[in-house]
């Protein structure tokens, strides 16, 4: 549900509410009650706050790296991060991205050491997989590898994190400012960038 | 003017007799082998010191034999070629005579080297090293050496993946590679002779820098400041590659090479250890110098008459000063050492308790001056801190330190304690953000060497016009991981130009001439014999103008932008050539190289923020351009 649609049922109601405006119809006002219930429980998932992490090993099995296929056939489908319907778990790994010192190499997203996060080229995937895998295992051209330096649940909520960058997660749960320099334009109001799989950084 | 004086140093005198021996050979040998420098430096000697006001190369630069055999083209650093048939008249006939594409997209900061009819190139990672043969039309590769650094040696350069240069001497070819390897080569056939792995990038360390070889030792600095390891100066046997002594630039004075010898000008470097207590206790470590950086990363000088070496300290780890209160030594400073144990003689400090990241590693040019009637041998430096230092390399005694560009970090040099006068309101917090503090952590000057001539007693001084807005954050140490601890975005400084090509005269502490350039000036500069200095930019242009005024002479445009080292060197047909590697990156290119986002004006380092516009000005390539009048 977007902000605008959810600023016009709060109208609603409050007209459901008040005797002194013309009252809508009641079938309007019952409409209305129920997109409030809807919203609080999206409320509730964006405020949600998991405590079990996701269990290891089985990211992999569904992603690929490369969208050569022999033959042809199905490209698989994207991974889902749970944490990347939570707003608590993106401030977090925005936290993480600079506690672990991945800040430290890719910036607040336009990237130095590293690539830049922000932009739409993916040199090693874009699914919330390869993310994970980019930084458990590390990449040959100079990532790091974090295994056993990051808890796995932290880990996904980096994942989560590093999409936001490049607007890739729902508006209400990315970042809306930082606390320090204005570096960049916020997670939220960057506009959503179309990943594209690229090789090491490429003459433009 | 008096620094438009004209200084004849012996070495131009015998020029001729060197002219007719060498050209002789070259004529009739392609092979022609040359005494090694050090042997021609006793028989070259100056017989007359400089004049009150002068400035002139030291009796113990070798006459020039039309080679090029160290980045810096001597011992003294003077980037000076004594090569005169390109002058002020005819440099504007200047031609293409040959390229060489490096097929590499990374910056290209090396200097070409010359010896015996051969040109050596080193590529910035993954470190290929090509032989040219200088007796064929169109220089044909002989061989390509490829040393096959580690891949992961990416991810510990702070300011893409540069290499400074190779080294030639006694047949060898000497060069780093990014991974923290030293590697000697057979000069003739690119075998390899011995490898030493001298840094770790599992701490974080890399070596861009181009080695000195001074007698029989390899003297090398690692890198990666950015990444809290204890700097060093390493002499490697260039026989056979194996460690003679360490200096470590943090730490117990045993660990420094610091004991009987050490007699540093100013009280405040003089004490027990003082590498260990100007340092907080950490954390993290036994002690924050540990991780303390001072990595040297740059330029090595050497006086064969005083037999000191000359070299600078980079950064402390990490940026953010409030993690290190103290003066951290000994970060961001010179010490002058012996080559043959690496005994420390002196040390003075440009920047303690450095604020901006103002690295201390950049190049010194040693001189003699007749300052108020005395003789006094001297180094000259533009340092990263925005001042002009002229010392005195016996002693490391401060005798002028003149701002070269707009500095509001600091207010000027005590000469009689020799401090820098912070201004307090410039020193970064935590939390809050300092605004215009200039110059930016490039400095008014980064690593681009300047070039020094004795005809007209100028440095012609390639700079930046920088300033930034910073912010302090808590840096986290892990190892092999960025630690840094600051938020940076720069901009240009005032005039909106960000860069400056100037020609300095050091002993009146005055610019003499300047051109303004759109962007930083991140290449090196050379001067001859003809007046002409060459320098390039990062769009392009391999520019020469005239030595005494600046006027332009001559321009090309090259396919990608300019951050190298400019170089000159006698043919085998006894023309004069002039060779610059094109090839945008380096920290100020790395938008370009690395293919940054700008739209995050913190990227690298906060560089990007000035260079956002550079995708439109240039494109990536490595290419070698030789060029010679028709």
């Amino acid at each position: 549900m977007k902000r605008g649609d959810l600023k016009s049922e709060i109208t609603n109601l409050r007209f459901c509410l008040s005797p002194s405006v013309r009252r809508p119809s009641a079938r309007a006002c019952v409409v209305a009650a129920w997109l409030a219930v809807v919203v609080a429980l999206a409320a509730c998932e964006r405020e949600k706050r998991e405590t079990v992490e996701a269990a290891p090993g089985a990211r992999t099995e569904a992603i690929s790296l490369s969208d050569l296929r022999p033959g042809g056939g199905s490209q698989p489908g994207e991974t889902k991060n749970p944490d990347e319907g939570r707003a608590y778990d993106i401030s977090q790994g925005k936290q993480f991205f600079s506690y672990y010192n991945c800040a430290g190499c890719h910036f607040n997203g336009g990237g130095g050491i590293g690539p830049p996060l922000m932009d739409d080229k993916w040199i090693y995937g874009s699914d919330p997989a390869n993310i994970y895998e980019t930084i458990v295992e590390g990449r040959p051209n100079g990532m790091p590898s974090f295994r056993g330096k990051i808890t796995d649940a932290q880990v996904w909520q980096l994942v989560g994190y590093v999409r936001s960058m490049s607007g890739q997660l729902p508006k209400d749960v990315s970042p809306t400012r930082s606390d320090h320099m204005n570096a960049r334009k916020s997670e939220q109001t960057t506009e959503k960038e179309q990943p594209k799989k690229t090789t090491l950084p490429e003459t433009k | 003017m008096e620094s438009l004086r004209l200084v004849v140093p012996l070495r131009r005198r015998a020029l001729p007799v060197c002219v007719l021996a060498c050209g002789a050979l070259l004529f009739f040998s392609q092979s022609c082998t040359r005494p090694p420098a050090q042997q021609a430096m006793d028989t070259h000697r100056a017989q007359q010191p400089p004049a009150p006001g002068q400035l002139v190369a030291p009796p113990f630069v070798p006459a020039d034999d039309g080679q090029w055999t160290m980045p810096a083209k001597d011992y003294a650093s003077t980037r000076f070629s004594s090569l005169d048939q390109i002058n002020t008249t005819n440099a504007a006939n200047l031609k293409v005579a040959w390229t060489f594409s490096t097929g590499n997209t990374r910056g290209h900061e090396a200097a070409p080297i010359v010896a015996n009819n051969t040109m050596y190139i080193i590529t910035p990672y993954p470190n290929v090293l090509y032989a040219l043969d200088l007796t064929k039309p169109g220089a044909p590769a002989k061989w390509a050496y490829q040393p096959k650094p580690n891949a992961s040696s990416q991810g510990v350069a702070c300011c893409d993946l540069v290499n400074r240069g190779a080294v030639f001497s006694d047949g060898k070819v000497f060069f780093n590679t990014l991974d923290g390897q030293t590697i000697a080569v057979d000069a003739n056939d690119g075998k390899e002779l011995w490898r030493a792995q001298l840094a770790d990038i599992n701490h974080g360390e890399s070596i861009t820098m181009a080695p000195l070889v001074v007698k029989d030792k390899v003297l090398v600095g690692n890198s990666g400041g950015e990444f809290g390891v204890r700097g060093w100066l390493t002499a490697v046997d260039a026989n056979s590659g194996k460690i003679a002594w360490r200096a470590y630039h943090t730490g117990p004075d045993k660990d420094c090479l610091i004991g009987a010898s050490f007699k540093p000008f100013y009280p405040q470097d003089r004490g027990t250890d003082l590498g260990v207590s100007t340092w907080p206790a950490s954390t993290q470590t036994s002690g924050q110098w540990q991780i303390g950086g001072a990595t040297a990363w740059g330029w090595i000088s050497y006086d064969p008459d005083l037999d000191l070496i000359f070299y600078g300290t980079g950064n402390p780890g990490p940026w953010n000063p409030e993690q290190r209160p103290g003066d951290n030594k000994w970060t961001c400073g010179i010490f002058a050492r012996k080559p043959e144990t690496g005994e420390a003689v002196w040390y003075y400090q440009w920047s303690p308790h450095d604020l901006h990241d103002y690295d201390g590693i950049n190049e010194q040019i040693l001189l003699d001056a007749n300052i108020n009637g005395q003789q006094r041998k001297v180094l000259v430096r533009a340092e990263r801190n925005g001042y002009v230092y002229v010392m005195d390399r016996t002693t490391g005694e401060v005798l002028r330190a003149d701002p070269y560009g707009y500095i509001t970090s600091s207010k000027g040099v005590d000469l009689k304690t020799g401090q820098l006068i912070y201004n307090p309101e410039k020193s970064p917090k935590m939390g809050q953000t300092t605004r215009e503090v200039c110059p930016a952590s490039p400095g008014m000057k980064d690593w681009q060497p300047t070039a020094f001539s004795p005809r007209t007693g100028m440095l012609y001084i390639p700079h930046q016009n920088l300033c930034m807005d910073e912010e302090g954050l808590q840096a986290n140490y892990i190892a092999g991981t960025p630690y840094v601890g600051m938020n940076v975005k720069m901009y240009a400084g005032p005039g909106g130009k960000r860069g400056v090509f100037s020609a300095w005269d050091p002993l009146a502490g005055k610019e003499v001439w300047k051109i303004d350039e759109d962007l930083p000036v991140w290449s090196g500069a050379l001067v001859t014999a003809g007046d002409v200095v060459f320098y390039g930019t990062m769009d392009g242009w391999f520019k020469a103008v005239n030595a005494r005024d600046g006027t332009l002479l001559w321009q090309f445009k090259c396919g990608s932008g300019i951050i190298g080292q400019p170089m000159t060197y006698r043919g085998a047909d006894g023309k004069q050539y002039v060779a610059i590697l094109a090839g945008v990156g380096g920290w100020s290119g790395a938008v370009v190289a690395g293919d940054l986002d700008p739209r995050d004006g913190t990227a690298a380092l906060g560089f990007a923020n000035a260079m956002g516009d550079l995708k439109d000005k240039t494109t990536k390539g490595g290419m070698l351009y030789v060029f010679a009048l028709p």
